[in-house]
């Protein structure tokens, strides 16, 4: 049975407030807590490594898998490997996420390796939360790595989401783009204290008319420091935009690298960063309408990453 | 309701010299009065209603509100008092709906159909608007009438107005004028607005004229604006004959 902090992880990460309908495998400091397969999704426990494998029947629409991961124990540390084979002609909502409590000395980590087999025409929605809290001394470190091969004709919609709590993390996504296949990114982050937050994203446009949109916003709080590597390869007639959105606040420091590069003569690519304060007079307009500096600011920050 | 006692604003430029904005200036808005303040540009107008809102504050000189003395309090404890301000040019904001910014003004959490009252109030065709962000996709004319329509539902004892006409298009004109109207039927408050607009001028019970930084001129409309249009048409005749 899951604990009133593990509810409440599951809540932060999945919108969960009780199981969930369809497919789902909730892990638990690295047991499996619960599972559910349906006629045209399975889940299997791989055997070599700790992980599963899921394979979405061909032609399976308007469903949803789950997989949350939570650990509420101080000091564990866990790599898992979850593989997902997507049939052609999908349309699939996949929530995973990762929820630490670390209330105490040793640090938690999990790694989750994702890796995305989208067949041909298929369209998937892909939501990832990151979440942490507990005030132990122990840290809270999360190193995602998501990588998304996309068949012809397939779409991709990935919405990345870290709202504080997470000490340490290394975001690190790969996608490799076929004819006519579409990927879009949409990150939020938010990191405070001394916390460090890496994002890494590597984008192959390897087939023609494949296209890519991958937009970061974020606001680094304190002493936190962000780093976000956004690099589009257009190996062929494509089209790729990223751009880098990001609010500074006291000390913190953040480091955007867009990076492109066009290895054929039709490949359109486009980056766009910018960084900066709170701009003075948005939060002198709504003081004006009677709110306080600090919820001034969180207002203008709770805007920026909705 | 308010008043400004002996106001001065000074900056240092950038050769280092003093430069003062704003010269003695006292005035009185009555409670339940339109005061409509005019004058040519860079006479320190915005700075005027920026003092007034604590947004700046004065080198000299004390403001009352109700009686109280709010020279020293802020921004926020001002609004809080009951003084609006709509700017001359607003403020953009990311990821924040029209209707987040409405239910900021009225401090609740007005539900849609009540928003789009504030908005059709002010022109906007409401249902396009209130989920829109307030952000550079706006047009100026739109970003104009969702700050009007914020005073509309702070609905406060003082509202500030800076330059409202400014990017709307003429055929609002008499909407406009309604809504300051409305304005002041329903909230019994007192209404200070910056304006060029002789059609502004004209609902006014009082016009206040200044220029480099002091009042030039003050009284009932019916007593300033005809020689306040006589005096405009004659000095942009001598700029058009060169004898400026
Ligand atoms: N902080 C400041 N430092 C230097 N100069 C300033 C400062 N604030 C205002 N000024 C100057 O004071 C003068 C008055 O400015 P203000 O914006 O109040 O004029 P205005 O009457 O509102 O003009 P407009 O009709 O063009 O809106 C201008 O010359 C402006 O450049
Ligand atoms: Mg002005």
């Amino acid at each position: 049975m899951l604990d009133e902090i593990q509810k409440r992880l599951l809540r932060e990460i999945a919108d969960l407030h009780t199981v969930p309908s369809g497919a789902y495998n909730i892990r638990s400091n690295s047991k499996l807590e619960a599972r559910n397969t349906t006629a045209n999704i399975d889940i299997v426990s791989k055997t070599e490594k700790s992980g599963i494998d899921i394979y979405i029947k061909p032609g399976t629409k308007n469903e949803s898998v789950h997989i949350p991961v939570v650990l509420s124990e101080s000091g564990l540390k866990e790599t898992v490997y979850n593989d997902f084979h997507i049939g052609e002609d999908c349309d699939v909502v996949i929530v995973a996420g990762c929820g630490i409590n670390n209330c105490g000395t040793g640090d938690s980590e999990h790694d989750g390796v994702h890796r995305f087999i989208v067949g041909k025409n298929s369209k998937v929605k892909y939501v990832e939360k990151h979440y942490g809290e507990g005030d132990g001394r122990g840290k809270r470190i999360l190193n995602p790595v998501t990588e998304v091969y996309q068949e012809e004709g397939s779409s991709v919609e990935m919405e990345m989401v870290q709202i504080k709590g997470v000490d340490s993390t290394v975001r690190t996504t790969l996608s490799k783009l076929e004819k006519g296949a579409k990927l879009v990114v949409r990150e939020r982050l938010l990191t405070h204290g001394s916390q460090t937050a890496v994002s890494n994203y590597t984008t192959e446009l390897n087939g023609e008319g494949s296209s890519a949109d991958v937009v970061s916003r974020s606001v680094a709080k304190e002493d936190s420091y962000q780093k976000f590597v956004s690099r589009i390869v257009g190996n062929a007639p494509c089209t790729g935009h990223t751009e880098c959105d990001a609010i500074i606040m006291n000390n913190a420091r953040i480091l955007a690298v867009p990076e492109l590069e066009a290895n054929d003569l039709d490949a359109s690519l486009i980056h766009e960063a910018a960084i900066g304060k709170i701009a003075g007079e948005q939060i002198i307009k709504l003081e004006t309408l009677g709110l306080t500096e600090q919820e001034a600011e969180e207002q203008i920050v709770n805007g920026f990453l909705k | 309701m308010l008043e400004l006692k002996n106001l001065s604003f000074k900056v240092i430029d950038e050769t280092g010299n003093e430069k003062t904005i704003i010269d003695d200036v006292s005035f009185t808005v009555k409670d339940d009065s339109f005061v409509v303040i005019t004058g040519p540009n860079g006479s320190g107008k915005s700075t005027l209603a920026r003092l007034i809102m604590g947004i700046e504050k004065p080198s000299a000189g004390r403001i009352f509100f109700d009686g109280e003395d709010i020279t020293d309090k802020s921004i926020t404890e001002r609004a809080n008092m009951g003084i609006s301000f709509a700017l001359q040019q607003p403020v953009k904001f990311k990821g924040i709906q029209v209707i987040d910014l409405l239910r900021l003004a009225a401090k609740k959490n007005l539900t849609v159909s009540q928003a789009c009252e504030y908005l059709s109030f002010v022109g906007l065709c409401a249902r396009d608007y209130v989920n829109r962000e307030v952000n550079a996709s706006l047009s100026g004319g739109e970003l104009k009438r969702i700050e009007i329509a914020t005073l509309l539902a702070r609905n406060t004892k003082l509202s500030v107005f800076d330059e409202p006409e400014a990017g709307i298009d003429l055929w609002s004109f008499q909407s406009l004028n309604r809504v300051f109207e409305n304005m002041r039927m329903d909230t019994k408050g007192s209404i200070l607005i910056i304006s060029h607009q002789e059609r502004i001028l004209n609902i006014a019970d009082e016009i206040i004229i200044l220029s480099g930084g002091k009042i030039i001129q003050s009284g009932a409309k019916d007593d300033i604006l005809p020689s306040l249009l006589k005096d405009s048409t004659q000095a942009a005749c001598s700029v058009l004959e060169g004898r400026a």
